[in-house]
């Protein structure tokens, strides 16, 4: 019998459908995500994204289908690989009272990390964290905040990395610079990177595939160029506002 | 033990439930009035029921003959309120701080989320009674801690009735968000008139008396009576008050798999804060 010889995908979403009593927040959806790459889930709002991302980290339990992380079933298998995930949103915030490197020190415990004082310093240092680590973590600014939690989901140097908007309310050059630090970790990691996003600039830029949902669908999912390609556009942003108001019938290009 | 590739729920990690100690510890220290909270209302508690007792057994021969089933029925009834509320307080924090979803997307177990809850809530306990029952001494001369094993007894029976409460009380948080916040703050009164605190349980009529003695401190309180005015230790009330524990314990720790399952059917989970 002939072995399957493709990689077995960091993510695998399997006709995945989350039903919250009469409505339908994800309607059969399927992707795979292989290891090492970085994709953007885009849609607007109640488009589903949020509660897809759920149910990849197991905060939510599938209404059918079903979603396979590094090789383990959410949310039943949780435990088997929540240590080699992490993950960074502006909906969950560090505790406020805790100077940053207590925060940073309680979460290093919890994913085991070795060495964690040598862990915060060299984070602190790439993060510009440094002159901040003793102060309480609710008396930093928005993008101080941001690149607390960005530390945060570092610290066990993560396979998977979930970010549901993660360069939300920070002013463009400090989103430009998370950005950069995320395309770093990227390659040096090698990590599965899945970015939900409204940002359409840095989907273009971080993403080398794009999934496009709409209504609880997966409307599109394609890599940024074939996007634009297919839909005659120049920019994500007219691709995705073509989607979310069905128009501008997409065109197929031939192989 | 730890084993990071195990695939179960109920594993446990001393590291990590030593992670959420730490957590709540650091919370803590960073706050003044949180500790003068702990010891501002015991204090006021069992000043105003120490002087009522010091007036009455003035005026009764009972009451004199009675004396101190007040001020330690105050004590111990804060140590089964304060147990809870030092639990329910420590998992409340949480969502006050939006930080349940990074710890519900870490590699922490409720097991372990749980032992630490306890944890504080001993510690949250000793910082408050401590310092309350010394000012018995100095104010009423009623040392609690002259009550010896049988102080053991109580205690043991009342903070694992606490826990219980306390983690019944955090499922239907996880679940029904911050709508079931004012469950945290008023379950246990409704233990107040039902486990006898500052009365036999005979006063109550009759067909009620059936539910007190389904609840496990009903036996403590008894005794407690039974100690400071016959002055005899009753093993038999603490051992049925065990048993009565253990149903609870595992009937609450029942409820929160189910209610923690439930949430994230509902997705509660995903709006934890609200």
């Amino acid at each position: 019998m002939a072995m399957d010889a493709r990689p077995t995908p960091a993510i695998a979403v399997e006709t995945l459908v989350k039903r919250y009593k009469s409505a339908l927040a994800v309607d059969g959806i399927s992707f795979a995500l292989p290891a090492g790459s970085v994709t953007g889930l885009l849609g607007g709002n109640g488009a589903g994204k949020t509660t897809t991302i759920a149910m990849i980290m197991g905060l939510v339990t599938p209404t059918s289908g079903t979603v396979q992380v590094l090789g383990a079933a959410m949310p039943a298998q949780r435990y088997r690989v929540l240590h080699r995930m992490n993950f960074e949103s502006p909906y969950v915030d560090m505790p406020m009272r805790l100077t940053v490197r207590q925060n940073l020190t309680v979460f290093a415990q919890l994913y085991a990390v070795p060495d964690v004082a040598e862990r915060i310093a060299t984070l602190a240092g790439e993060l510009e964290l440094t002159e901040f680590l003793d102060r309480p973590a609710g008396k930093l600014s928005a993008g101080q905040k941001t690149r607390v939690s960005l530390a945060k989901a570092l610290l066990n140097r993560p396979e998977v990395l979930l970010l549901d908007e993660p360069t939300a309310s920070l002013d463009p050059d400090t989103a430009d610079w998370v950005r950069a630090r995320l395309e770093r970790y990227r390659v040096e990691a090698g990590a599965t990177i899945l970015l939900a996003s409204h940002n359409m600039s840095e989907v273009e830029r971080l993403c080398e595939r794009v999934i496009i949902m709409k209504k609880g669908k997966v409307e599109d999912d394609d890599a940024p160029a074939r996007l634009l390609a297919r839909y005659g556009r120049a920019t994500l942003e007219d691709v995705f506002l073509d989607v979310a108001r069905g128009r501008g019938e997409r065109r197929e290009v031939a192989e | 033990m730890s084993n990071a590739n195990a695939d179960t729920g109920f594993e446990f990690s001393f590291n990590r439930t030593a992670a959420m100690v730490r957590r709540y510890w650091y919370l803590l220290i960073s706050s003044w009035p949180r500790l003068l909270d702990l010891v501002y209302w015991p204090t006021v508690q069992m000043l105003m029921w120490g002087f009522l007792q010091l007036y009455v057994s003035q005026n009764s021969g009972y009451f004199a003959g009675a004396a101190g089933t007040f001020i330690g029925a105050v004590l111990l009834w804060d140590i089964l309120f304060r147990g809870q509320i030092g639990f329910s307080i420590s998992f409340l924090e949480e969502m006050w701080a939006r930080n349940l979803g990074n710890l519900m997307m870490s590699p922490l177990r409720p097991v372990e989320f749980i032992s630490a809850l306890m944890i504080m809530s001993i510690v949250r306990l000793a910082i408050g009674m401590i310092p309350v029952s010394l000012l018995a001494i100095a104010f009423f001369g009623f040392n609690l801690w002259s009550l010896g094993l049988a102080l053991v007894a109580f205690f043991i029976n009342l903070i694992l009735t606490s826990w219980s409460i306390g983690i019944f009380v955090a499922g239907l948080l996880l679940r029904n968000g911050m709508g079931a916040e004012s469950m945290a703050w008023t379950i246990m009164f409704l233990f107040l008139p039902l486990t006898c605190v500052y009365y036999p349980v005979a006063v109550l009529p009759h067909w009620l008396q059936y539910v007190s003695w389904c609840l496990p401190p009903t036996y403590v309180f008894e005794g407690m009576r039974a100690l400071l005015i016959e002055h005899v230790f009753r093993t038999d009330l603490m051992l049925a008050a065990l048993g009565f524990n253990v149903v609870l314990f595992a009937a609450a720790s029942f409820g929160f798999v189910k209610l923690l399952e439930s949430a994230r059917v509902q997705g509660s989970l995903l709006q934890a804060g609200e």
